[in-house]
């Protein structure tokens, strides 16, 4: 098929897809899921199945511990299989008994990690399935009308250029050169209200896996096949390929030593038991399944089990709150950010500014200024001008006025005059910035009197932004616009304060608006009048003192930013550059997100640290159960050392066992919701995991393994 | 405990800080290079020493450079020993014309005294010359003890430096160590020995004729007691200031030509933790925040402290099978009380555990009473001090290195429970910096428990053990535990002498001391590398008690956890059997 692609073109006739229809795609976890059970039935009967596939030696050999673990199951197997044919070691049901507890130990840690992953993939498969055979129509030249072909979606590389029109599913990432159109986005964002895309500027970014609901746009692809956002997303949420963090590289190379210390321990202590014996001319020689069933309590299984579902878990929850990251190490480093760098608006202030006082020049009336300004604002449909309008009805009870019937020219806000107002019979009104109104009044021979500079100044130092409102060369006075700073926004700055996290106040205002702003906001410091090279600068001082930094942005301009920054949050409405630059995007384009992904990375580490210490406290308590069983018929003083009073030493080991795999599934909730989080200080965090999971976890296998010995009597067990 | 027993523990740890606070304030300038009071006197030796070795003081090397002079260092340092002792028959400086020493004690002994373990398979005064004494093992108390100085330098620097390459020059951290401080310290201590009463001297044994003639074992006539002395004062200095412990005579500190007085014995009790203790100070000076300093200091005084009480207390307590049989143990003031089996009357049980501990908490290793005469518990005490890895004081230098690697394990858990990338003074531990902390803390584990292993199966093991039970067990366990932590200290009651015990025990020194001396430097090398992170209140800190505590505790249970099997079968079965 090479022909010319005509549009309109039905979008039927040239595009199929299959798979089901986007729209029904399940959006991912948007909305209220945070606080969702952890799990349905239906997934954790499939996490139970995919516990046993698991069991594959080649998947168990990427996590070293429960390899292990594995290898005992299967060697006391063996030991049962010898016992059965009559040359046991030790009793065939003891075998089977602590068999079943290794094997349990590596399904529940199989499970876990299933369990977490079930949770991803249900997003996954809505995402596949939207990616799924896309074809998309290839344009010789980047523009509309030009030659191509229909062709598939996996062929497209960066650079290519392609046509979607209404009804189309994007094929690729791309930015878009030309046209404008609605995008349903509901795929990725799960929000259902189309988005407009357009050429040039802030929304030139497009999706792949979205659909263009009208009008058309030709777009340059920028990601190469499997590493678009969506393939990422993929990737990310069904934890596959997930690639180890340094700190779990670091923890694993921990686990691992710990894991060779203990095995060379229960090792040992064979030949260890075989001279004892020998010397108190007592007791028979130390089975193998004991030594096996020592082994798998003392490795630290209860953090080597879980460790991946708590990975993969902190990205669950990061998906949840609807960023993707791309990669883990990038959630990390949002655990320890030093400074936050936020944009003023819509992070600290609401996006609006709102009128609240007219200051009139001297000689003239407020009504007058009143008037005037409102007339300004006519042709002003932002949120200040609206409240301009509003601000003088309520005063003045002025009504706002048809400017059409009025035959009024409206003079539109320019970058480059940063004025806006309208021209009505023969009176030539403006409102905006002092600079740029003086500038005006100055070019027509007036000038900018004394106390309107005051009003203006006084306006700034309060934390408003002063309009100024001119009618020719006659200055009439001052609009303060006030910035309304987000509710509950200072106490969470405190919490990041505690937290030791520095909060710095990005903004375009002047100084003294920026710093009354800082000082209502509460933040710790502030850069007024910013540049993206003042904040390039200020990201690179920081870093230099060594502190990491985040920042949020969606511009273009703010792609060097957030290349630097070390936890770089781009907005999913912003362009594609700033997407590429940044490690993160947040779907929901909300910049306040940024002190959520902080704790969702500081969770994730504090439940790993925490279920490491709790994992290595937990062995004191079994060798208390394990060592007397295991030497009483050497040496019967060590029974002194049966502090829970066990039944019998068989029933002292399996007790140990069974406790070990308990403990796992037990934790499996804790891992997948992660350690709860207080925005307090690292002294009293330390303080606090110490005592629930350092203490706690020396202390609590102790009546634990003291219960299961108990209902092991009471069944008749031993 | 008696009063004066803990009048006695309080007044050496009291001497102990009140020095090390001085000493620890001018070590670091003497490793930062700044002027010091002796620079001046000791300056031009300095010097001379660079000059006639070559050495360009100016240039540093990254952490392989540093590495490959050390081993180099120990290499040159092993063979001077082993020649000396095989060839001492034929040189000068040899009064008793003692003849070659066996090939593998040899070995045993130059690999012992080059890692600063100072385990002696031999009888000091019937085997090695003076000469060998003197050049080969005291030369080699000042060039172990330097090295382990030098390594702890470099790994400090590791940690102050940023993004940088180098971490110093081996030569001039090694000359440093020996000119500033331990020769010094050294003379001075020598001669306050002699004054009380420590022989020095190039002659041969003086001969004495018995008042009352006896037979030997075999039933030869003796007539005559000879009476062995030599240059000993010089090599006890070094040896307690250095964390050495190899004595001049085989009885080491409990001889009466080693250790005469008391107020030699509190010296000596002293000086062997006292650079080990400075150091602590010293590396907080270096890291410019004395508080870090204090903190692991405490950390391991929140160690020691317990267990010389305990140790006292068990040891003052006596022997349960003796009060049995209604022996007075209880001390009065015409003895001393408690179990004073292999004491020595004119130390008591204070002095005796005090040592006990100060000896096996740093790796010295010399002793003034046998540990293996202590009641089980009494010897699990300095057992289980050498079991914590020789971090709680430790060797000069290995001992506080020994203590960063744990400093790193702890920072690491900890750091991750306070929900960020674990860092300690500002440098973040990364998967390298894991991976050689945990090789530091798994090589000694393996020397001690498969050294164990092997000779308790082996026939050559057994011949050895000398005492049946758990006692044969707790003394090769105690032996290869003092090999592997490079202590020194025997628990004797097991022939150790023998082919067999001198390579398995050499090979655990080995093991010992360069699997983890250089992992640490190559973790010297990485945190130089690396950016320096700025502290908030998010941070782990790493002063406070909290902190303290936490390191404690892991050092307690990865230790417990390697032995408590082990100790279980050995000082723990044979204390519940006692009862």
């Amino acid at each position: 098929m090479n022909q010319t692609v005509e549009a309109p073109v039905h979008p039927t006739t040239l595009v199929e897809f299959e798979g089901p229809a986007l729209g029904q795609a399940r959006p991912p976890g948007k909305g209220g899921s945070r606080g969702a059970p952890l799990a349905d039935a239906a997934l954790l009967r499939e996490a139970a199945w995919d516990a046993f596939r698991k069991l594959d030696p080649r998947h168990m050999a990427r996590n070293p511990v429960m390899f292990v673990v594995e290898v005992g199951a299967i060697l006391s197997c063996v030991l049962l299989v010898q016992a059965l044919a009559g040359h046991g070691e030790a009793p065939a049901f003891f075998i089977l008994a602590i068999s079943l507890g290794l094997w349990f130990t590596a399904l529940f840690g199989n499970f876990a990690e299933a369990v977490a992953e079930g949770r991803g993939k249900a997003q996954a498969n809505a995402l596949r399935s939207s990616r799924r055979q896309l074809s998309a129509k290839y344009l010789n030249e980047p523009r509309r009308g030009s030659a191509g072909d229909l062709v598939p979606a996996s062929s497209l590389h960066a650079g290519d250029a392609f046509l979607a029109e209404a009804g189309d599913v994007i094929a690729a990432d791309g930015e878009v050169i030309e046209g404008i159109a609605s995008v349903d986005e509901s795929v990725i964002t799960g929000e259902s209200a189309p988005v407009i895309r357009e050429s040039g500027g802030d929304r030139s970014s497009v999706t792949g896996g979205t659909r263009v609901l009208s009008d058309w746009l030709v777009i340059r692809v920028t990601a190469e096949p499997g590493q678009s956002f969506l393939d990422r997303m993929i990737a990310l949420v069904e934890g596959a390929r997930r690639q180890k963090t340094p700190n779990e590289i670091a923890l694993d190379i921990l686990l691992a030593s710990l894991s060779i210390i203990f095995l060379v321990v229960t090792a040992t202590l064979l030949p260890f038991s075989v001279f004892a014996q020998r010397a108190a001319g007592a007791g028979s020689p130390l089975p193998l399944t004991v030594l096996l069933a020592l082994l798998v309590c003392l490795l630290p299984t209860t953090i080597g089990a879980l460790l991946s579902a708590i990975g993969i878990a902190g990205m669950d929850r990061l998906i949840r709150a609807n960023v993707v990251a791309t990669s883990g190490r990038a959630v990390e480093a949002a655990g320890d950010v030093d400074v936050l760098l936020l944009d003023k608006t819509g992070t600290i202030t609401l996006g609006n500014r709102q009128a609240t006082a007219f200051h009139a020049a001297a000689g003239v009336r407020e009504e007058e200024l009143a008037v005037t300004a409102q007339l300004a604002s006519l042709a002003d449909e932002t949120p200040e001008g609206r409240s301009i309008v509003v601000l003088a009805k309520e005063r003045f009870g002025i009504r706002g006025r048809n400017m059409r019937a009025l035959g009024a020219t409206l003079v539109p806000f320019t970058a480059q005059t940063r004025m806006s107002g309208l021209d009505i019979d023969g009176r030539r009104i403006r409102k905006g910035a002092v600079d740029a109104v003086e500038e005006w009044v100055r070019d027509q021979g007036g000038s900018l009197p004394d106390d309107v500079r005051t009003w203006a100044e006084r306006v700034a130092r309060e934390g408003a932004t002063p309009l100024v409102v001119a009618e020719g060369k006659r200055v009439l006075g001052v609009v303060r616009l006030k910035d309304v700073v987000k509710g509950g926004i200072r106490s969470r700055f405190a919490e990041l304060r505690r937290m030791g996290i520095r909060t710095v106040m990005i903004t375009g205002d002047n100084p003294l608006t920026a710093a009354a702003i800082a000082a209502e906001a509460g933040v710790d410091d502030f850069l007024a009048e910013a540049t993206p090279e003042a904040k390039l600068r200020l990201i690179r001082e920081h870093q230099a003192a060594g502190r990491l930094v985040a920042m949020t942005g969606d511009g273009t301009n703010d792609a060097p930013a957030l290349a630097q920054a070390d936890v770089a949050v781009a907005m999913n409405s912003g362009t594609q550059a700033a997407k590429e630059a940044g490690n993160m995007v947040d779907l929901d384009s909300n910049p306040t997100k940024l002190l959520e992904i902080v704790e969702i990375g500081k969770q994730l580490l504090m439940t790993r640290g925490s279920l490491t210490t709790f994992s290595i406290a937990n062995d004191v308590a079994k060798y208390f159960a394990i060592i007397p069983a295991m030497f009483v018929g050497t040496f019967p003083a060590l029974a002194a050392l049966n502090v829970m009073h066990l039944a019998t030493p068989a029933s002292a080991v399996l007790s140990a066992v069974i406790f070990n795999a308990l403990v796992i599934v037990a934790l499996i909730p804790l891992a997948l919701k992660g350690v709860k989080y207080r925005p307090v200080g690292a002294a009293v965090l330390l303080r606090r995991n110490l005592l629930v999971y350092g203490v706690g976890g020396v202390l609590l296998p102790f009546p634990g393994i003291k219960l299961i010995d108990l209902a092991l009597v009471a069944l008749g067990l031993v | 405990m008696t009063a004066w027993s803990l009048a006695q523990i309080a007044l050496a740890l009291g001497m102990l800080l009140l020095a090390a606070v001085p000493l620890g304030r001018y070590m670091a300038r003497v490793y930062e290079g700044q002027p010091t009071v002796l620079g001046r006197l000791l300056g031009p030796l300095e010097r001379l020493v660079y000059r006639a070795g070559g050495i360009d003081p100016t240039r540093e090397s990254d952490w392989k450079g540093y590495t490959l002079a050390m081993l180099a260092f120990h290499l040159v340092g092993f063979a001077a020993v082993y020649l000396l002792q095989r060839l001492q028959g034929l040189l000068p400086l040899n009064p008793d014309g003692l003849g070659a020493v066996e090939p593998t004690s040899a070995f045993d002994t130059a690999v012992s005294f080059m890692t600063n373990t100072n385990w002696q398979g031999y009888g000091g005064e019937t085997t090695m010359s003076h000469l060998t004494q003197m050049l080969g093992l005291t030369v080699q108390n000042f060039a172990s003890a330097a090295a382990g100085m030098a390594i702890l330098v470099a790994l400090i620097r590791g940690l102050t430096r940023r993004t940088s390459h180098e971490i110093g020059n081996f030569w001039v951290d090694l000359v440093r160590s020996a000119v500033y401080v331990l020769l010094p310290l050294s003379i001075v201590l020598a001669l306050v020995l002699v004054s009380q009463g420590t022989v020095q001297t190039f002659r041969g044994h003086a001969t004495a004729t018995l008042l009352e003639a006896t037979r030997g074992a075999d039933g030869t006539p003796i007539a005559e007691q000879r009476i062995a002395v030599g240059p000993a004062a010089s090599q006890i200095a070094i040896k307690q200031l250095g964390t050495n412990g190899g004595g001049f005579f085989n009885a080491n500190a409990s001889h009466p030509f080693e250790n005469p007085t008391p107020l030699s014995n509190l010296l000596q009790t002293t000086a062997i933790l006292l650079i080990a203790a400075a150091l602590c100070l010293t590396f907080g000076h270096m890291v410019r925040d004395r508080r870090q300093g204090w903190a692991l200091l405490a950390a391991m005084l929140v160690v020691l402290v317990p267990a010389i009480l305990v140790a006292t207390s068990i040891e003052q307590r006596g022997n349960p099978v003796l009060a049995t049989l209604g022996v007075d143990q209880a001390p009065t003031n015409l003895q001393p009380g408690g179990n004073m089996e292999g004491k020595e009357q004119r130390f008591g049980i204070a002095s005796s555990t005090l040592w006990a501990s100060f000896t096996t908490a740093a790796s010295n290793g010399s002793v003034n009473s046998m540990h293996d005469s202590f009641t089980p518990l009494g010897g699990l005490v300095p057992l289980v001090l050498i079991q914590l890895g020789e971090v709680i004081f430790g060797g000069v230098g290995s001992g506080l290195y020994g203590m960063l690697v744990f400093v790193v394990i702890a920072v690491f858990a900890a750091g991750l429970m306070v929900g960020r990338t674990p860092e300690y003074l500002g440098k973040k531990i990364g998967p390298f910096e894991m991976k050689m902390a945990a090789l530091a803390i798994l090589a000694m584990p393996v020397a001690v428990l498969v050294g164990t292993a092997v000779a308790v199966v082996v026939s050559a093991g057994q011949a050895g053990i000398l005492n049946p039970g758990p006692h044969g067990f707790s003394e090769v366990l105690y032996a290869f535990s003092s090999a592997g932590n490079n202590n020194g200290s025997a628990f004797a009651g097991l022939g150790a002498n023998t082919p067999f015990y001198n390579l398995a025990l050499g090979v655990a020194m080995l093991i010992g001391r360069f699997l983890v001396a250089v992992p640490v430097l190559a973790l010297a090398g990485s945190l130089a590398g690396k950016k320096l992170a700025a502290a908030s209140a998010g941070t782990l800190p790493t002063h406070t008690p909290m902190f303290v505590g936490w390191l404690v505790a892991v050092v307690i249970i990865v230790g417990g956890l390697t032995f408590f099997p082990a100790l279980a079968l050995g000082p723990i079965v044979e204390h519940l059997m006692f009862r």
